[in-house]
Parts: structure tokens; C-alpha cells; sequence
């Protein structure tokens, strides 16, 4: 469980990183808070030739708020999302940093960066889901300047994104504020991967619903959104047969490979289970 | 100050808190090699070729070697009277032919650094010829496959038994039989293995940081193994970061390392990383019982039948026998019981070897047990409590030959009174109302329960230990010991034994384990004997030196022995305490006598040797309440409780700590736990996210009571053995208390208690309530 050799090179700015980026090649890493890539590189299930450490880069840890929305740096650490305080931004964007505790443990949160856990793009990610949840915009930076990538174009595979191998995530902005939100998850200790994930957020008005998202973590190669479960939603009066059906229709929709912690039907089950707590969440929440 | 009773803080502490402890990997020698070992990634296959050229040709590399190149001895059997029956079965140091689990090893990198060694491991090309794979020990006692070939894949068939078996059933008004599982496990100590090893070739000897548990054994075996004599080979202390039965055991890099060590030069230091400890290092458990109770109508039980098929494993390793035997020989547990028959099949799988793991054997055939009788119970309309008052055996009935043999050495129950234990613990522990908590939690449609379970423990295993005692002329006290300590506070415990005796400052005793070089021979740390066995060795030796002090200041102070009292570390005349010598100062005379007297000795100390033919038998209760998320199949612990007898405790605080710990450690092989193969024989639970231990945060408040009612005759400590007890009840208590909660007693059989597998018995039973409810 010691890694493979390789060169380390720390950077204090944006600029730097992507220059080094370009120089290296594909085989270099950006090193944010590693609690991902240090654990693949000691079971040399990663092997880059280079790390770029871009932990010291301070510009990008910060949480902003304003009329257009939030905006995260990529540094920011999950615990600092955790503690959230902005009056305007934790009341509109409330299901992040009551989200953040379902994240590994204390020391975790602490070291792990929101955009970290982006670029990972791991399917069982909190952050990931409720980027896909909030429809957030990725900004990636890359030897070009700056574009914008729309979260539903973000994830493209396993451990995949759009991210060129010369860009670098640089920030997340939320715009639609969705105070009726909720991420439900289900492992067998606190702070496991999720056997499966929930996260459910609905527009209201009064008790009828005007939008609705339903994302599931775990159960496929990305974070998925679930449309056959939003369009029960969408339009209906929201009561409890509304969100048994929405459930379960999820639970038709996903199809979970089979794993250690379950069977692909207990895993479609549990999957019913948490939207239904996620949805029963999301929608007292807010009110 | 009388320290033994006393709730005296651990000396280890500070030392282990603050960072200051010495583990292995904390020594390092100048000139110090790695070693890095090559494992096989293959279940069941024949080596058709090993290729070390590239790796020899690596970066830092001194030495690439594999089975052909090295002739060291297979691993022995360390406990067993079948020990010639083995032999086919044993494990080599490296492989050679054939291959039998993934992470068995086949050759072995030393290199100027891990990275280095780890790199060139990489390079080591072996070419397989894949065989079919046996995971399951009823498939693979069946199969036409032969993991030796010539041998049965079914190593050996173990059987206890007493009373006439068949007749008990054939007379039984009731007979309950069940089928019950308990999975793969290990212990996952915090400290990985490891080893350094330094051959000093000017005075030519061995060096050995790491061995820990057993010390003097390992290091007769090592000895042999490469050719030294056993003065040649010195084994230091090291802290541990605890043992569970599986660290300190002979494993194939306790061969390697220390014959590297020999034929390099070099000192050479190895570390085991915790993917390969969960591969390589003794699995556990890994049972099936097909148990069966013949009852009378009021629920006597009058026999027991338990046949268990053991998955051993690709090897017999220096335990491979004990865990089946204990299993059989400690079955009938604290009951009465006419007539009992046990059998065991120890078959081989391709999957890591297996050892003892605390609690051997018990934590396995409580929970067949004890699920029996909650069955039975519910079977026959009687309280699950009921049914174990009318058949534990009562003060009267003890002690009591139970006509088995269980490691060498007669099972005799010794004195006891599990039926008071049981009543006080029920007080105690307040059980009816978390009974009745769990029934109003219910009737809200909440699916919380209570369960208990009753379990015989088994400790002070013989046949000896030993123990010297030492005092300098400052007054600073040497207590050696045979034993070694794993982290469970045994520096701390001898030493209140000690200074008692001595009738001095604990601050001046110390405590020496695991260290050859003063003491050179020891029986080691395990089995619940370190307080039981290597106590009493520590009292006599204190006895006998603070007889000598009085001894010889009675020479000196010219009065008679029986004049002198040793009273806070002085020897005193009677009546007039004026007339004393510190023990230092005895000592110092005795370094230095006056010129024409004989004191009769050379030293102030005494070494003793204290022997035992029977072991003494804790027991005790467990209880706990539960709650079942019905939708996810999730198990909460909301309540647990440890009652214990303890004989004496010799520090209620380290009891207390060894049950708790216990307790959290079952509760985690109950419903966490698991070491779970694919089809291929790919272990899938291959690191700490995949086997999941439990952690602070999920762990329940344990409560804990610690009776001293039945002080052991074995040994003059009056103790018990404490280090398992915690643990032996989980399996079968939270099976219970789950049942209860889910409103289906019989349906947990199978540990762990996953949720999805709670969740199906959840399911399954709504369904049947329905098919009542439709039928009604």
C-alpha cells in the first residue's frame, strides 16, 4: 500500500496549476484534499507521474451569495459547507449543509474539498447529487480561459467528467434556489459509501408541485436523475400517494448492479425507501 | 494500599496516549533492509512459472526469492493432539507447486525502501494454471477435487461426546433442530504484523523486534528453522496494538524475515499493510451447525447434537484444530445435560487459513446454542428466560466433570452459580423494563425487541507460567514475565500483584514481557491465562522474595524470621518498628555481604514457575434491545449488558474495559462483519471499506456488572479469565433481540445480521402474518 512513484509540484495559483497541467500531460493529478486519489495511489489503483498540489491555492476557497445565486470555490472543504452560515444562502440553499454530516467522518470534512469531490465525480457522491439536484453550472479553467459546463453535461462516466486533461474545476454555482430539498442515504455505518442515495427536491405552490428533481447516488456508473419519478410530481397534488408513486417509480427506473452490501432487488427497494424519506424531508422542510 | 481490587489506573497509558509507545515498525537499524512479499492472486491454481528476473533487475532491489530457492520447514500445529495427522495439511513457507488462496505468498523482494520493494514485487511474473475453486466446507468434503492431492479435503473429524445420545432423543417428548451459520470474520487488530529481524555475526546472534503473544515458542521454532540454538536468538519487547488470537501466531514471514536477516547481513524489517493482513493473517468463525436439542414437555433439556462443518481454509496453521475443538468441547456451555454429542469437520477451502480469534470456538457454539433454546423455547410456550433457569446447572451440581477433553487438559467445571448470576444480572440490568419498553415500542408499531443469552467462558489454560522478581539496591523492583503484553494491561496488573506482595509503591515496580533476555521461558499471552496463570507466577515469585528479605534482615538484625513484618517496603521488628531495612537496603547487602557472613543467596529476588492442570471457567449474561428499521433492515443496538463472574477481579477497571470492548467487537462480528469471496475466490471484503468494523460512533453505551461471587480455586489469585467474556454472547443475544423485535424468534440463523438479510426476515414475516390474517 505504497504508491508508485511520482513527482510532486505545489502551486499557489490557478494559473500555475493549469500551465502545469498543459506541461505534464494527462498523467499529472491535481491533489486538492486527496481523500479519494491518496487511497487509489496507495493501492496503485491510480498512477499519476505527477501531483499538483493545489491545496494552497486560497483563491478558490470561498462561499459566495448574491440575487444570482451561490457560488463555491473548489476549495472549499465540506465542513466549511457544513457550517454554512450566510443568512440568505443557508435558508435558500439549506440542503447543503444539512447534507454535509451523510460525508465520511469529522476528519474528512475537515480535509476534503467540495470541488474535489465534484472532479471525482464518484456516483455515490452527496455533492455530486446535489449538483445534479440544484442544476449547478461547473467552471473549468483550461490553457483557453474560462467555460461553463451545465451539471447534466458534466458527469460522463465512471469516475468521469467533461473536464479536458489540461483544465481544472475552479468553482460550482448554484442559481435556482430549491428550499424544499433533501438527501437521504442509506450505508451500513455512518459515513460509508451509500448503498444507495436519494435526493429530492420540489418547487411548491401551496400544496401542489410545480417542479421536481429525484437524483439516486450509487446505484449506476454517474449520479442519475430520474424522470419517470419527477414527472409524477410535477403537476400533482403533493400527498402521500404521490410520493409512493414517485418512489416507486424510481425504483423501477434504476437498475443497481448487485454488490457486497446487497442484491440488485434490495438495492431497488432501498432505493424506494429513500426517495420516499428524501421527498417526506424535502417537502416539511421549508414550510 | 492494597492495589489488587483497585480500580488502579493503567501504567501503560500515558506511555500508549501520548504517541510514546515502541510498536515494531518503530525499530529501525542501521543498514535495514525491507522485505516485500510477492502473494499469490490466484484461489486454487498450480505455479506452471515464476519469473524474478525483472524484478531482480529493479531499482534497490538485494534479493528476489522464491520457494525453490530457500529450505525452511512447513508452519507447525501449535495446539493439538492430532499434530502427525496434519502434516500433509501444513502450510509452506512459500509456495512452490500449487496455490491455495489468494495472498498465500510465492516469493519475497528485499529492497532499500517499502516503495522500492513494492515497485519490484510488481515485476515478479507468475504464470498459473487455474484449478477449480472449493469456498464452501460441505462442497469441498464432497468434492472429487483434492486441494492435497492424496489427502482428503476434509483434514480431520472431531468428536465429543458423553451420555447416551440417541436414546435422549429417542425418549424426548419435543425435538428442535436448527441450522445456523456464522460467518467469516477476523479480529483486525489496530497494529498490523510486522517484523525486524538483525544477525550480528560478530557475536552471532539474532535479534527479533515483533514477535508478540508467544514469544518463547516462536522463538524455539525460528531457532530450529535456521539453524541457530534458542540462546542465539533474543526477542525484545515491543508495544502491540492488540492481538485477538490472530497477531503473534507463526505466520510465513516469521520464517522469512529472520532467515533473510541470517543469510543477507542485513537487517531486515517487514510490516504488513492492511491489505495484505486481510488476506494473509488468520481468518475466523466460518462455521455451519446443524444443532439439534431433545427437550421434555417443561423444556429439560435431555440431549444435544451439533454437527459443524468448519471451513478451514486453504491450510492447517498453528491453530487450525482449536477453534473446531473448542467449539464441540465448550458447546454444552453452563447447562445440564445428560447426554451431548459433537461433531466437527475441518475441511480445507481456498480461502485464507484460520486461527483462533477471541472467543474461539464459543461465540460460534453460544450462538448455535442459545438460538436453540430461544427456539425451543418459543416452540414449547415457555419464557426464553424459563427455559435456561430450569436447565442451568445449580451451585449444588458443581463443580463437575463434563467427561470432555478440551486442549490437553479435562473439562471440570469448577465452583460457580450461573443461576444467581442470572437473577442479579436480570436485577441489575433492569431487563423487564426494557421488556416492557420494547412491548409498548412494539404495540406503536415499532419493531424494537430484547434478547439475552447465557454463556460458559473458559481461561487460565496451563500447563505453566513464569515469573521472576528482582530488587535493586535503590528499591526499584524488576517483575519478568513469561507473558507478553498485547495492549490489554496485563504491566499494570502484575505489577499490583507485586506490590502488594512487596507491600511497596506500585511506581517502583516494572514490568518486563515479551523479552527473552530475561526470561527465558514463558508460555505467552493468550487464551484468557495472562492475570490467571502468569499472576499466580508473579505472586509466588513475590511471595518468595519477600520471604528471603525477611530471611536474611533477620540474619542481619539478628532476631528470628517470625519477629519481622514487611510493611510499606520495610522489614520491621515487631514492636519496635525503629529496627527496619528497606528492601533496597537488604538488597544492597546482599550485593555486598559482610565479610564471613553467609546470607544464603545472591540476589534479592526469587523466579517461580506456576502450574496448573485445569482451567477455570467464567461465564455470564448478556442482554440488549434493539431497534429494527423495517424498511431498510438496519439493526440499532439501543441497550447492551455484560454481566460477568470474574472470580476476583484484580482491577475492575481493566474487567470493565475488556467487556466493553468485548461487546463492541461481538456486536460488530453480529451484524457488520463479514469476509465475503466471489465465485473465483477473489476475496471482495479486501480492505476497511469493504469489511466493516465497528466504529466509536455506531457503538452502543455497554453496560457492565462485574460479580466476584465464585473466587476460582485453580490458582491463589482466586481469578477468572476476563478477556473473552465481553465478547462470547453477541452473536447469539442480538440474534435473540433482533427475533423478538421482527415478531420471528427462529428467524435470525445466519451472522452477520446484514440489513439486507434483516430486511428479507422483516419481509417474510409480514408476509406470513398476512397469510394469517387472509386465512383468519
Amino acid at each position: 500500500m505504497k504508491p508508485s512513484a511520482f513527482e510532486y509540484h505545489r502551486v499557489r495559483s490557478v494559473d500555475e496549476a493549469v500551465s502545469l497541467l498543459t506541461r505534464l500531460g494527462g498523467d499529472a493529478k491535481l491533489l486538492a484534499g486527496g481523500q479519494s486519489l491518496v487511497g487509489m495511489m496507495n493501492f496503485r489503483l491510480a498512477r499519476p507521474s505527477a501531483l499538483i498540489d493545489i491545496s494552497l491555492v486560497d483563491a478558490l476557497n470561498y462561499i459566495t451569495s448574491n440575487e444570482e445565486g451561490l457560488r463555491i470555490g473548489a476549495l472549499t472543504s465540506h465542513r466549511a459547507v457544513e457550517r454554512l452560515d450566510d443568512p440568505v444562502a443557508s435558508e435558500r440553499f439549506s440542503v447543503l449543509p444539512r447534507s454535509a454530516h451523510w460525508i465520511g467522518h469529522y476528519a474528512i470534512r475537515s480535509v476534503g474539498t467540495f470541488g474535489g469531490s465534484i472532479a471525482h465525480a464518484d456516483p455515490a457522491a452527496e455533492w455530486c447529487m446535489l449538483a445534479l439536484l440544484l442544476d449547478a453550472e461547473v467552471v473549468a479553467v483550461g490553457p483557453q480561459g474560462e467555460r461553463v459546463v451545465p451539471i447534466g453535461d458534466f458527469f460522463t462516466g465512471f469516475l468521469q467528467t467533461d473536464l479536458a486533461e489540461d483544465e481544472m474545476l475552479t468553482e460550482v454555482r448554484i442559481r435556482t434556489a430549491w428550499p424544499h430539498a433533501a438527501l437521504h442515504e442509506f450505508s451500513r455505518r455512518h459515513g460509508d459509501f451509500a448503498i444507495v442515495a436519494a435526493a429530492a427536491a420540489v418547487q411548491m405552490s401551496g400544496d401542489h408541485c410545480t417542479d421536481a428533481r429525484i437524483v439516486i447516488g450509487g446505484v449506476d456508473s454517474t449520479v442519475i436523475r430520474v424522470a419517470d419519478a419527477e414527472s409524477v410530481l410535477t403537476g400533482a397534488t403533493i400527498n402521500a400517494e404521490a410520493i409512493g408513486e414517485a418512489a416507486a417509480a424510481a425504483a423501477r427506473a434504476v437498475d443497481p448492479p448487485e454488490d457486497l452490501n446487497g442484491s440488485a432487488a434490495y438495492r431497488r427497494h432501498l432505493t424506494e425507501v429513500l426517495v420516499r424519506r428524501a421527498l417526506d424531508e424535502a417537502i416539511a422542510h421549508g414550510e | 494500599m492494597k492495589y489488587v481490587g483497585s480500580r488502579v489506573l493503567r501504567h501503560e497509558d500515558p506511555r500508549l496516549l501520548t504517541g510514546r509507545g515502541f510498536f515494531v515498525d518503530d525499530e529501525t537499524r542501521p543498514g535495514q533492509l525491507w522485505m516485500r512479499v510477492v502473494r499469490s492472486t490466484s484461489a486454487h491454481a498450480l505455479i506452471r512459472s515464476i519469473d524474478l528476473t525483472e524484478a531482480q533487475e529493479s531499482d534497490g532491489v538485494l534479493a528476489v526469492i522464491c520457494g525453490r530457492d530457500v529450505e525452511l520447514p512447513v508452519i507447525p500445529v501449535r495446539v493439538s493432539p492430532l499434530k502427525d495427522e496434519m502434516a500433509p495439511y501444513l502450510q509452506p513457507v512459500l509456495a512452490t507447486e500449487r496455490v491455495r488462496y489468494v495472498g498465500e505468498p510465492v516469493a519475497v523482494i528485499v529492497a532499500t525502501d517499502p516503495y522500492l520493494a513494492e515497485d519490484a514485487a510488481e515485476r515478479v511474473i507468475v504464470e498459473y494454471d487455474e484449478l477449480p475453486v472449493l469456498l464452501d466446507a460441505e462442497q469441498s468434503a464432497a468434492s472429487d477435487v483434492q486441494m492435497v492431492p492424496g489427502h482428503s479435503n476434509e483434514v480431520a473429524v472431531l468428536r465429543a461426546s458423553f451420555g447416551d445420545v440417541d436414546a435422549s432423543f429417542a425418549s424426548a417428548e419435543h425435538v428442535v433442530e436448527i441450522d445456523v451459520t456464522i460467518g467469516r470474520q477476523t479480529a483486525v487488530p489496530i497494529e498490523t504484523r510486522g517484523l525486524v529481524a538483525e544477525w550480528s555475526p560478530d557475536d552471532e546472534r539474532l535479534d527479533i523486534w515483533g514477535a508478540t503473544k508467544v514469544p518463547h515458542y516462536n522463538r524455539r521454532v525460528i531457532a530450529a528453522a535456521i539453524g541457530l540454538t534458542e540462546y542465539q536468538v533474543n526477542i525484545h519487547r515491543t508495544d502491540a496494538g492488540g492481538g485477538f488470537g490472530v497477531r503473534g501466531e507463526l505466520y510465513p514471514e516469521d520464517f522469512l524475515v529472520p532467515y533473510l536477516a541470517l543469510r543477507l547481513g542485513r537487517p531486515i524489517k517487514w510490516v504488513e499493510d492492511r491489505a495484505e493482513h486481510l488476506v494473509s493473517t488468520n481468518h475466523s468463525r466460518d462455521q455451519r451447525h446443524l444443532i439439534s436439542g431433545a427437550f421434555d414437555r417443561s423444556g429439560h433439556l435431555l440431549g444435544l447434537r451439533d454437527e459443524v462443518w468448519h471451513g478451514n481454509g486453504g491450510y492447517v496453521r498453528t491453530h487450525g484444530l482449536t477453534v473446531p475443538e473448542l467449539t464441540i468441547t465448550m458447546l454444552p456451555g453452563p447447562y445440564r445435560l445428560p447426554a451431548y454429542e459433537g461433531v466437527c469437520h475441518i475441511v480445507l477451502t481456498n480461502k485464507t487459513p484460520c486461527g483462533t480469534y477471541r472467543a474461539p470456538g464459543r461465540y460460534e457454539g453460544t450462538f448455535a446454542r442459545e438460538r436453540l433454546l430461544d427456539i425451543a423455547a418459543v416452540q414449547l410456550g415457555i419464557d426464553p428466560l424459563e427455559i435456561r433457569r430450569v436447565n442451568l446447572l445449580s451451585a449444588e451440581e458443581l463443580p463437575m466433570d463434563r467427561g470432555l477433553i478440551a486442549l490437553g487438559t479435562s473439562v471440570v467445571l469448577d465452583d460457580a452459580d450461573y443461576q444467581s448470576l442470572l437473577e442479579v444480572a436480570l436485577v441489575e440490568a433492569d431487563y423487564s423494563s426494557w421488556q416492557n419498553e420494547a412491548t409498548q415500542l412494539r404495540a406503536q408499531g415499532q419493531l424494537v425487541g430484547t434478547g439475552m443469552a447465557v454463556f460458559l467462558e473458559k481461561s487460565g489454560l496451563g500447563p505453566y507460567e513464569t515469573a521472576a522478581v528482582e530488587i535493586d539496591r535503590e528499591g526499584g523492583i524488576q517483575v519478568s514475565i513469561g507473558g507478553t503484553s498485547l495492549g490489554q494491561g496485563i504491566e499494570t496488573i502484575m505489577a499490583q500483584i507485586a506490590a502488594d506482595e512487596l507491600t511497596v509503591n506500585i511506581a517502583s515496580v516494572d514490568v518486563v514481557g515479551g523479552e527473552t533476555a530475561s526470561m527465558d521461558d514463558g508460555m505467552g499471552s493468550w487464551a484468557s491465562r495472562s492475570t490467571v496463570v502468569g499472576g499466580s507466577a508473579v505472586l509466588m515469585a513475590a511471595r518468595a522474595t519477600s520471604d528471603l528479605a525477611l530471611q536474611v534482615a533477620a540474619t542481619l538484625l539478628e532476631v528470628s524470621p517470625e519477629e519481622l513484618t514487611l510493611r510499606d517496603g520495610r522489614v520491621e521488628v515487631n514492636g519496635s518498628s525503629e529496627r527496619a531495612m528497606s528492601l533496597g537496603d537488604v538488597a544492597a547487602v546482599i550485593g555486598n555481604p559482610p565479610a564471613g557472613v553467609d546470607l544464603g543467596c545472591k540476589v534479592l529476588g526469587a523466579r517461580r514457575k506456576f502450574s496448573v492442570e485445569h482451567m477455570t471457567y467464567p461465564y455470564g449474561v448478556h442482554f440488549a434491545q434493539v431497534r429494527v428499521d423495517g424498511d431498510t433492515g438496519a439493526v440499532s443496538v439501543l441497550r447492551y449488558f455484560v454481566a460477568y463472574e470474574v472470580g476476583r477481579a484484580m482491577n475492575p477497571m481493566t474487567v470493565e474495559g475488556q467487556l466493553i470492548g468485548g461487546a463492541i467487537q461481538g456486536i460488530g462480528g453480529a451484524l457488520l462483519e463479514e469476509l465475503v469471496y466471489g465465485p473465483d475466490g477473489q476475496p471482495l471484503s479486501a480492505t476497511l471499506i469493504d469489511y466493516l468494523l465497528p466504529t466509536a460512533g455506531d457503538a452502543p453505551t455497554v453496560g457492565t456488572l462485574i460479580t466476584e461471587s465464585h473466587p476460582s480455586s485453580s490458582n491463589p489469585l482466586g481469578a477468572k479469565g476476563a478477556g473473552e467474556g465481553g465478547l462470547t454472547a453477541c452473536g447469539a443475544t442480538i440474534a435473540s433481540a433482533v427475533g423478538n423485535a421482527i415478531g420471528k424468534v427462529e428467524a435470525p440463523t445466519r451472522l452477520p445480521l446484514s440489513p439486507m438479510r434483516v430486511r428479507a426476515m422483516v419481509a417474510s414475516a409480514a408476509a406470513s402474518t398476512d397469510h394469517v390474517s387472509s386465512a383468519e
